[in-house]
């Protein structure tokens, strides 16, 4: 194993965090500081309660997941792209090191980015409305598998794309809507039976689910099914990877 | 020396169809500079990519210090430093840091006394802080060579280190490249300029189309292939060569003033004396006589000719 190597390139990515840290970090939290006064200072005050929480508190984990997501995915796939495009990505490839080690450094890397995004928001939210941890175990443990999960997905994206167009693409057209008719906002049990039907085939939904009921005990499915879910999509993703790897897709003629 | 590369019959052909090398098989020496000189599309990239894992090889084997570059990568590439052609360089970060990364991703502990040593080297310690985009194009070269050395490799590779570089800078790269040599580590450098490869190899690999034409110390490889050129000056002029003196490789200049002879220095006889007596015969005066060794550039643009 060169430890060197994972360390090198999670070092380098956490230094481009740190060089671009208005884009990175408080980009995130201003969006979200944006969506508690919208949605849960303006209109929250004229909801009632969702499942007996306050409509401000029960739009937090899907707050927190709505940045997790798109950075886990932005970060990772900004950086194995980005070398892609300028070419240094020779060294990568040059260098004694093997596959899982680079997505040891990349996915690490972009999976502590969003780690710490989210909790920023999560104390963010503090300030702004009542939070309350019901399990706290659970709670890391799904913000942990989500982080990582979705930044290997990033990593994904970021060896299949072909320009920044497309590198956009997904986050933009299928995280971002997904995320929104995830039930980040609303519960489920608000929507009706035929769309409630059609949103279980949105992944997203478990994660949320799941996550809220970490700090709620509130569901809309259950909580078993979300974990399973969520292991699930990170086997699918590191399957992804792996046959990437294997078949030196779009990386190594 | 021992050979620490070697390359085995080694082919790769793109899945266009597209044969860019075509059975190479290649020692190269330990301690040595090794030029692998080829026109455009020679297969030159192809074949230092293929040593250094960047393209799989279709068939055949290659061995970095006996480790084989597929079945133990880690042991062949951490011996290997590699310079492409382009200059791809991450413009954000500053020197010190991407040459740092250079030296981890190769699996070396973090070592500021190495660093600093390459960097003053390749006179870029004043530099150290600068984000890359900040240097000129010359010095960005350089960085490529620093990160390239960062994990102190035995083999350094450098594919076209001076493309597109003005002359001052070359020579600037050769001196680089000649220091490197003297602290031991093995080099190998693809051109398309033979005035790069004549100044600095000690041996010299034409390839063309794929395939190695020859491989050569670069002394004996003038010498063997190399013919003279004897010119000799008239007094006056001549409309042309008297009949009597006609032979092979015996021409007249263009305006008739000079006699050129072209001959083969490694031949039993010459045949120099015998002209210079047969001029004298033929009533001619000499005025001037000169030889000249026909360069590298000659032997090569034969050689390409000759296999295409």
């Amino acid at each position: 194993m060169n430890w060197y190597a994972v360390r090198a390139i999670y070092r380098y990515e956490m230094a481009r965090t740190a060089r671009t840290l208005t884009q990175s970090v408080i980009s995130p939290v201003l969006s979200t500081v944006l969506y508690f006064v919208v949605f849960g200072a303006a209109i929250g005050q004229r909801i009632d309660q969702v499942e007996g929480i306050d409509y401000g508190s029960f739009i937090v984990p899907g707050l927190i997941m709505l940045s997790l997501l798109t950075q886990a995915v932005s970060n990772a796939s900004f950086g194995i792209f980005f070398p892609k495009f300028v070419g240094t990505i020779y060294e990568l490839l040059s260098a004694p090191v093997s596959h899982w080690e680079i997505v040891l450094g990349y996915v690490g890397a972009a999976a502590t980015k969003a780690l710490v995004i989210g909790v920023i928001i999560l104390a963010t939210a503090g300030l702004f409305v009542e939070l309350r941890i019901a399990h706290p175990f659970a709670m890391i443990a799904f913000l942990l598998l989500t982080c990582i999960t979705f930044a290997l997905l990033g990593f994904v994206i970021g060896i299949v794309a072909g320009n920044f167009e497309q590198l956009q693409l997904v986050p933009l057209l299928i995280i971002t809507p997904m995320v929104f008719l995830g039930g980040s906002f609303y519960s489920i049990s608000m929507l009706p039976p035929f769309w409630q039907t059609v949103t279980l085939f949105n992944p997203v939904v478990y994660l949320i689910s799941g996550f809220r009921w970490s700090f709620y005990e509130v569901a809309d499915v259950n909580v078993a099914v979300s974990f399973g879910m969520i292991l699930l999509f990170l086997a699918l993703c590191i399957t992804a990877i792996w046959w990437i790897f294997r078949t030196g897709y779009k990386i190594r003629s | 020396m021992p050979d620490i590369v070697v390359v085995d019959d080694l082919s790769k052909t793109y899945p266009n169809g597209h044969s860019a090398l075509a059975g190479v098989s290649l020692a190269i020496r330990e301690g040595e500079i090794l030029a692998l000189l080829g026109p455009n599309g020679a297969g030159k990239s192809t074949l230092i990519s293929t040593i250094c894992g960047i393209v799989t090889a279709t068939s055949g084997t290659v061995t970095v210090g006996g480790h084989d570059t597929r079945t133990a990568f880690r042991a062949a590439r951490s011996l290997i430093g590699l310079v492409p052609q382009e200059l791809t360089i991450e413009p954000f970060e500053t020197v010190r840091a991407t040459v740092e990364f250079s030296r981890g991703l190769f699996g070396k502990p973090p070592a500021p006394a190495v660093v600093e040593r390459v960097l003053r080297d390749l006179s870029l310690w004043d530099r150290r802080d600068s984000q890359i985009r900040t240097l000129s194009g010359g010095m960005k070269r350089r960085v490529m060579i620093a990160k390239a050395l960062a994990h102190e490799p035995r083999i350094l590779f450098l594919d076209e280190p001076t493309a597109g570089v003005d002359v001052e800078l070359r020579r600037d790269m050769w001196a680089v490249v000649r220091r490197l040599a003297d602290t031991g580590v093995t080099i190998i450098l693809t051109t398309h300029y033979i005035e790069e490869a004549e100044a600095i190899a000690e041996r010299v690999g034409v390839i063309a189309k794929g395939r190695i034409l020859l491989v050569e110390d670069k002394d004996q490889l003038m010498q063997k292939l190399g013919q003279k050129e004897l010119r000799v000056e008239l007094q006056t002029a001549v409309p042309a060569l008297p009949a009597e003196i006609a032979r092979e490789g015996l021409s007249l200049s263009e305006d008739g003033g000079t006699v050129i002879y072209v001959y083969d220095r490694r031949g039993e006889r010459t045949g120099i004396t015998r002209l210079l007596s047969d001029l004298a015969a033929a009533g001619l005066t000499l005025r001037d006589i000169s030889t000249r060794q026909s360069s590298l550039e000659d032997i090569f643009v034969d050689l390409v000719k000759e296999n295409t």
